[in-house]
């Protein structure tokens, strides 16, 4: 390991407190991660010293608040590897973006009789976005099918495909299995029938090193809060000949280029679909989370992140009567379990109690939930300030509930 | 015993223990003790949702009184079910009506009655009070 981890926690404020009278294992980051230090203070330092609005004002330190934000569109650009700055949109989050696609993307290019294709593993921001789309362009929405390790079956995703198929929408990494989905092959078999690709990244980005170019998709959302950012930002990534040709999502101020009341001619990208005043602050938060991001390096990270996983995943064996959902080969630190016979909410409530934050439930992927038969499950997922000491401080108390209900 | 009784009895059971996983295994255990519910009652029309855990719920009234019966899929949501039902049923429209439950957070249950916590307990009281009023309104006319 290249990075000190105790030096590396200093920077999390959030993760240095006792809950119920023990100290904090914080393992619910495929919800939000803690903040480092650097960011927190960038939202500080916006709000005490630069705050005015963008994109507008001709006086000093709007041009400066301005410049920033800009500035972090091209970081953003470079960060991901993207082809042009104006191919970054900020928005709200993954969810945003996504919908930002479902509802712009399907007004030009999804009619009656077409196809949208997502996976059983998806997120509800990845399905109901669709859904709606689908009712109101008539379309149909197909769910390529998983198995019982929690994977795409690829051979039924190609024989998906065809002519019909307007749309491909899959998550790069799954929420609830930690599965990382073989991507650039769901790409290149949509592209050979020229079919595009949306990527949902909310998961990946804080594990994995996403270079769209390489990739060649053509939209990539993910959500600043997930990647040790603010909460109330994120990116959608598009290829510029998609997004030229896609109607504006909403309309306000920044979005237009002339407004009479007869009509209004649109802004250029990327501020066509940038209505109403930016989240200033936040996105540039979220320059900070990159630089967080990029001062450890994605190798290091998922070597960390690598020894979690399978450090539990070698602990977790030994406990009694317990089921992993999700043991796809290649996945993230994230595990969803269940005792055989103790419900995912009892779990939770005993971890809690010990001072382990654990989500319980179907994690917003009930159709999920549905193809494994089960209510929902515990997950434990994993960043790179989490130790293998938590990792046994997690096991402990996962035998404690072993115990308490026999 | 009054509902206020009943509230102070189980008062002084929980200051009994010392710690929490003592509270939380009797809790575990009224879980498990709590009379069953009839099979046909475990249906959708006296589900009560939560987003983790579920409750069902049925109510019916004899004598100026009425009795519930409850389950839920989870224990500890169980063990609390048990708790409330331990006060509240058999008791008279009025009584339930009026009643604070304020022993919950005496015993430090409070944050599973937290809307928040998606058990289904917040919404079982709710529709316990609504059970409580829609037999005042048929069965007590004035």
């Amino acid at each position: 390991m290249n990075f000190d981890i105790q030096q590396l926690r200093k920077q999390f404020p959030a993760l240095h407190q006792q809950v119920n009278k023990k100290p904090f294992v914080y393992f619910d980051n495929a919800a939000t991660t803690q903040k480092p230090k650097i960011v927190i203070d960038r939202l500080n330092d916006y709000y005490n010293n630069e705050n005015c609005n963008i994109h507008r004002g001709d006086y000093h330190l709007s041009r400066k608040a301005t410049e920033a934000y800009e500035n972090t569109r091209k970081a953003v650009q470079t960060f991901i590897n993207a082809q042009h700055h104006h191919e970054v949109i900020f928005t709200r989050g993954t969810t945003e973006a996504i919908n930002l696609v479902a509802s712009s993307f399907s007004k030009e290019f999804i009619n009656k009789g077409d196809q949208v294709l997502i996976s059983a593993m998806e997120h509800h921001s990845n399905i109901v976005p669709w859904q709606l789309a689908c009712k109101e362009r008539g379309a149909e929405l197909k769910v390529i099918p998983i198995n019982q390790k929690g994977e795409i079956i690829m051979d039924e995703y190609y024989k998906m495909l065809n002519d019909k198929t307007r749309i491909v929408a899959v998550a790069h990494v799954s929420n609830s299995l930690g599965t990382i989905n073989p991507v650039k092959q769901i790409i290149e078999a949509a592209h050979e029938k020229d079919i595009p690709v949306l990527l949902d990244g909310a998961q990946a980005m804080p594990h994995i090193k996403v270079d769209v170019t390489e990739l060649n998709c053509d939209f990539y959302c993910f959500s600043g809060h997930k990647m040790y950012g603010p909460m109330g930002v994120g990116v959608l990534y598009g290829k510029e000949e998609w997004l030229e040709q896609m109607p504006p999502y909403q309309g306000g101020g920044e979005m237009i280029s002339e407004v009479t009341f007869a009509k209004t001619t649109f802004n250029e990208l990327p501020f066509k679909f940038e209505a109403g005043t930016p989240n200033v602050a936040d996105v540039l938060g979220l320059e900070k989370a990159m630089s967080f991001i990029s001062s450890l390096g994605y190798k290091n990270i998922q070597k960390h992140e690598k020894e979690l996983l399978e450090y539990t995943k070698k602990k977790i064996k030994n406990i009694d009567k317990i089921k992993l959902i999700g043991t796809a080969n290649n996945k993230t630190a994230v595990f969803s379990f269940l005792f055989e016979d103790i419900h995912p909410y009892d779990t939770g409530v005993i971890l809690d109690n010990l001072g382990i934050a654990v989500r319980t439930g179907h994690h917003c992927t009930q159709p999920l939930m549905d193809y494994f038969q089960i209510p929902g499950t515990v997950r434990a997922s994993m960043a790179v300030y989490n130790t293998t000491e938590e990792v046994d401080k997690f096991i402990e108390g996962l035998k404690t509930v072993r115990k308490m209900f026999g | 015993m009054t509902l206020k009784d009943i509230e102070t009895e189980i008062i002084s059971e929980f200051e009994m223990f010392d710690d929490w996983t003592d509270k939380y295994n009797y809790l575990i255990e009224l879980g498990k003790s709590l009379p069953e519910i009839d099979e046909k009652y475990k249906q959708q029309q006296y589900l009560i949702k939560g987003c983790q855990s579920q409750v069902w719920l049925h109510a019916s009234y004899e004598d100026g009184k009425i009795n519930f019966t409850a389950d839920s899929d989870a224990l500890i949501t169980k063990g609390i079910v048990a708790l409330l039902l331990r006060v509240l049923s058999g008791r008279t429209p009025d009584e339930i009506i009026n009643s604070d439950l304020a022993f919950i957070d005496k015993i430090g249950l409070k944050e599973h009655l937290s809307p928040t916590r998606a058990n289904g307990l917040t919404n079982m009281i709710k529709q316990i009070k609504l059970y409580a009023m829609a037999f005042k309104a048929k069965y007590e006319k004035e």
